[in-house]
């Protein structure tokens, strides 16, 4: 059995923001295990920009973000392993891993930080009839295929969700010269992020056709069509609309889901809104000592509210390592009125710094107001030009807020029209 | 080529009447229009061994499922396949329907089933909590077990490959000669003949049939809709949920699978076109429905994919199993609908006595072996033995498929087993690669690589599963 302070589970860009946090705080003995052949997560595959505008104020692409952080850590004496793939968490934090050259390796952690990121949603979770056939995947799966293998997984293509990632690989797809035929979107607005829409569809005249989805799928062995369908208010496709076009790729982009097998290995209790686990304000879960940050707690569309995210946690696990800030009083956050979900769920009302609770709303609002209200005192009332449910957005609490708690506190946050 | 046996169609039923001729020595193949073994009927179905009461006593179906599930234990054990006994009730939703669980009972009893007993409410919800409302009694069959279809169907072809017999993929009989005292098969790997023909062509039997001209097997393919849904729900049922049965089938049933899933289904859709598994939002909206009367917790949410098979119902109502009346060496082995799978094992034992009475003088073969050693299955060891397994074959140290977590090496064995997989589908069927929550999403492009590597093929030319099914097109420019 090794034995180190800290180990971080999952080497994307949160696993390697919390451990360079952990190390600046002073934390000696840390390891990052990653299941794939490199560090860098999900960005590797990320060859277009428009990451780091807020954190390094420049557009970096995606293996450009994450080389910086690879840099960084190498220039300490972080240990890392790759293609090294963690198989359990333990209740005792012991954590097991497994990879080709050195087997099955188990590591005592005095702190454990979860980032093991997020999946896509695949086909089966949306029931749609038809066919099986090859050429229906996940717009991240095509990336892939295109990004790294370096081969087209379709001429025709039709994408079903307006996500980021099926946003971005609509101009991929393009600019390969395939033929995107249309982007559905089952809800009346889109998902993805507003320059995403701007850039990747209206550039190259690709249609985004809202409140539409796919009904059907069609063909034996390769797939030669898809039925698409209006929806009406309750999301049933509207008999009479439907119209068959013929292509031979459908990308999903349709979701992500938190990656939390780990996690419930543990037995770490679950947000049932964002899929990843309830957290205080450093990221610590309801198991002491059990960490997480990134994708794994919440999907984000922008990976520099990843890093500062995961910095948050990288602190938070030096804190427990050292023994400091133990306990307190903890309050709960709350989402109500259009707010989908708040993450951290729990802070601590004897905080000393400031805390941002980051949330998403459910719907698109223009000109509403994002109040925040404690004990029918009103902390802050904010009025927002647009609110999305692509984007992530937060507000403040001081501690000077805090102090005014007890432990009957309850925050909540809603928008107000 | 000349064989003694050919076999055509590698579904359930032909990869086990191959593995029995393959005690014999003879010589046999096994003649398959896919690009593996069962693609048919045999990889969707309820995947249930059933306990034998729902067919006439009398009948072919009655006898051969009361047997096969006699011999379905001996051939899983010889075959490192799981078998899960896990019982099954038959439910009534009203006090009407308590008399049709006494009819199934006596039928059962008449066919030699053990063990049935009618049950009522409160024995019921005490072993199924998550039972519906309206149940008022069910008929327990504790016989009844759970099996994996593709599984005893590949390791029942892998055990008779490895005794002799030959699997011919990509082979589809076109035409078929009648010659003396042989057939000649035309298939698109060319001719090929045989003294015997075994036809076990599923929902394409009667077409076969006809290739010599016997018209006398009518089939009308009847298409069964499922939801399969992720193993988070696999405890929602402890035993196979039945409804009353129709004159459709056996109903909706709700039932935990081998691997720890819950699958949900088939609905019973009659058409024309036996190849045709396409599911459609009605039948899937029917299975759902009839499913929540059952268990009223199962929920789409959960849903990993959905798929669809179709039941070779023949107008007959029963199996037809014997030589065909235009030439007794031809013999057909149609209209195995449901419980085809259950009576698989014993109408191979059948198949094959007719065979060796046609043959005459057969020997035994005195090499046979009918074990197949179980594929190593990483997700199911301790951490010592995981340890140790690495420490000899470090490509059980690259897990590959993280939902199911499959290591590379089980990919490595599943590709170079006998009659091996050669596709991404045949990768999952034998190792569960990408039969998870992502459904292949992270692992399709690495199983597309090691296929490539290991078959030594262009990347590009890997399938789903055969056919036109690419995966991939040109290079990037
Ligand atoms: C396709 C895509 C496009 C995006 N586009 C943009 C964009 O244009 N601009 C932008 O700013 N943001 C973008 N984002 C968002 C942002 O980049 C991601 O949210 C961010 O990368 C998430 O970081 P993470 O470390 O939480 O997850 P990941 O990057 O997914 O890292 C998780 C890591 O954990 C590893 N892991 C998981 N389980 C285990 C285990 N059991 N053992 C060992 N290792 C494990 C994984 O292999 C992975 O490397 C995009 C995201 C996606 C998915
Ligand atoms: C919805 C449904 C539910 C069922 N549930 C159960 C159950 O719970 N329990 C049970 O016992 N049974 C069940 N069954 C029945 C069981 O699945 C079948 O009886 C069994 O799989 C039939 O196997 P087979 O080998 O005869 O046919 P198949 O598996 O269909 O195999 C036939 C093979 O022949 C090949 N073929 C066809 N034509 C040619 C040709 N010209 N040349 C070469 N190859 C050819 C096909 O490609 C195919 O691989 C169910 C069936 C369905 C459809």
């Amino acid at each position: 059995m090794l034995n180190y302070d800290l180990v971080v589970v999952g080497g994307g860009p949160a696993g390697m923001a919390a451990a360079l946090q952990a190390k600046e705080e002073g934390v000696e003995k840390i390891v990052i295990l990653e299941r794939a052949e490199t560090l860098g997560g999900i960005l590797e595959q990320c060859i277009h920009t428009g990451f780091g505008l807020h954190y390094f104020g420049e557009e970096l692409s995606g293996p450009e973000y994450a080389g910086r952080f690879i840099a960084e850590v190498e220039k300490t004496d972080i240990d890392v392993y790759t293609d090294t793939m963690v198989l359990d968490v333990s209740k005792e934090n012991v954590v097991t891993a497994v990879n080709n050259k050195d087997g099955l390796i188990q590591i005592k952690a005095i702190a454990v930080v979860l980032a093991m990121g997020c999946r896509e949603r695949p086909r089966g979770a949306l029931s749609i009839a038809g066919s099986r056939p090859a050429g229906v995947m996940t717009a991240g799966t095509a990336q892939k295929y295109v990004n790294i293998d370096g081969y087209m997984p379709g001429k025709k293509v039709v994408i079903l969700g307006s996500g980021d990632i099926g946003l971005i690989m609509a101009r991929r797809m393009t600019l390969e010269g395939a033929e995107v035929k249309v982007v559905c979107e089952l809800m009346p607005y889109s998902g993805g992020l507003k320059r995403n829409i701007v850039q990747c569809l209206d550039d190259f005249g690709i249609p985004l056709r809202l409140s539409c989805t796919v009904i059907a799928t069609h063909g034996k062995e390769r797939l030669e069509g898809v039925t698409i369908a209006n929806v009406d208010e309750k999301l049933k496709p509207i008999p009479g609309t439907e119209q068959y076009i013929e292509c031979d790729t459908l990308l999903l982009s349709v979701g992500l889901i938190p990656e939390n097998e780990l996690s419930n290995g543990v037995g770490i209790e679950l947000d049932r809104v964002t899929g990843g686990p309830v957290v205080d304000e450093y990221r610590e879960t309801l198991h002491k000592g059990i960490f997480a940050c990134g994708n794994v707690l919440q999907v984000h569309d922008l990976v520099d509210y990843v890093t500062e995210e995961s910095k948050i946690a990288g602190k938070g696990a030096a804190n427990y390592i050292f023994g400091k800030k133990q306990g307190g009083t903890f309050i709960n956050t709350k989402g109500i009125n259009g707010v989908r979900y708040i993450v951290p769920q729990r802070v601590n009302i004897e905080n000393e710094e400031d805390v941002k609770l980051y949330f998403r709303v459910g719907q698109v609002y223009k000109g509403a107001k994002v109040v925040v209200e404690c004990d029918g005192n009103i902390l802050s009332s904010k009025k927002k030009v647009m609110l999305a449910p692509g984007e992530m957005e937060n507000v403040k609490i001081t501690p000077e807020m805090l102090k005014n708690m007890n432990e009957n506190s309850e925050i909540t946050v809603r928008i107000e029209e | 080529m000349k064989y003694d046996v050919a076999v055509i169609g590698a579904g359930v039923v032909g990869s086990l009447i191959t593995r029995e001729l393959s005690k014999y020595n003879i010589k046999v193949a096994l003649l398959e229009r896919a690009n593996d073994c069962a693609m048919g009927a045999t990889k969707a179905n309820s995947a249930i061994v059933h306990a034998g009461f729902d067919a006439k006593p009398g009948s072919l179906k009655a006898k051969l499922n009361v047997r096969g599930v006699e011999l379905m234990k001996v051939a899983c054990e010889e075959l490192n396949v799981p078998l899960k006994n896990i019982g099954a009730f038959v439910v009534a939703f009203s006090e009407e329907e308590i008399p049709h669980l006494q009819e199934l009972l006596e039928r059962g009893k008449e066919n030699g089933v053990p063990g049935l007993e009618i049950v009522y409410r409160d024995e019921l919800v005490k072993r199924e909590p998550n039972i519906g409302d309206t149940a008022v009694a069910a008929l327990w069959a504790p016989t009844s077990s759970i099996v994996c279809p593709y599984e005893l169907t590949i390791a029942g072809l892998e055990n008779a490959v490895t005794n002799g017999a030959e699997f011919l993929r990509n082979c589809e009989v076109k035409a078929i000669k009648q010659n003396n005292d042989s057939f000649t098969l035309e298939t698109t790997l060319g001719e090929i003949e045989a003294g015997i023909v075994i036809n076990a062509a599923g929902v394409h039997s009667g077409k076969v049939a006809e290739m010599i001209g016997d018209t006398s097997i009518e089939i009308k393919p009847r298409r069964g809709d499922y939801y399969l849904l992720d193993k988070s729900q696999g405890a929602l049922a402890f035993s196979t949920i039945f409804q009353c049965p129709t004159k459709m089938g056996k109903g909706v049933l709700v039932s935990p699978t081998v691997d720890g899933n819950l699958i949900v289904g088939p609905s019973a859709i009659e058409h024309d076109d036996g190849d045709n598994v396409e599911t459609t939002a009605e039948g899937l909206e029917t299975v759902y429905t009839s499913a929540i009367k059952s268990i009223p917790a199962v929920s789409l949410r959960n849903a990993i994919t959905s798929f669809s098979g179709n039941r070779a119902h023949c107008t007959a109502d029963d199996f037809i199993i014997g030589s065909s009346e235009k030439n007794k060496n031809f013999i057909n082995v149609a209209g195995i609908e449901s419980p085809g799978l259950s009576s698989a094992p014993a109408i191979a034992e059948m198949v094959t006595g007719i065979v060796t009475e046609l043959l005459g003088d057969v020997e035994k073969k005195s090499a046979f072996n009918p074990l197949r050693p179980a594929p190593v299955r990483f997700r199911e060891m301790t951490s010592t033995q995981r340890a140790k397994l690495v420490e000899k074959n470090k490509a059980y140290g690259r897990i590959i498929c993280r939902c199911e977590t499959i290591t590379e090496g089980e990919i490595i064995d599943a590709i170079h087993a006998p009659a091996g997989a050669r596709d991404v589908d045949g990768v999952k069927r034998r190792t569960r690669a990408g039969m998870g929550r992502c459904q292949g999403g992270f692992c399709g492009s690495k199983v597309v690589e090691i296929l490539a590597r290991e078959l030594n093929v262009p990347v590009n030319t890997i399938t789903k599963f055969g056919g036109k099914s690419d995966i991939m097109y040109d290079k990037t420019k």
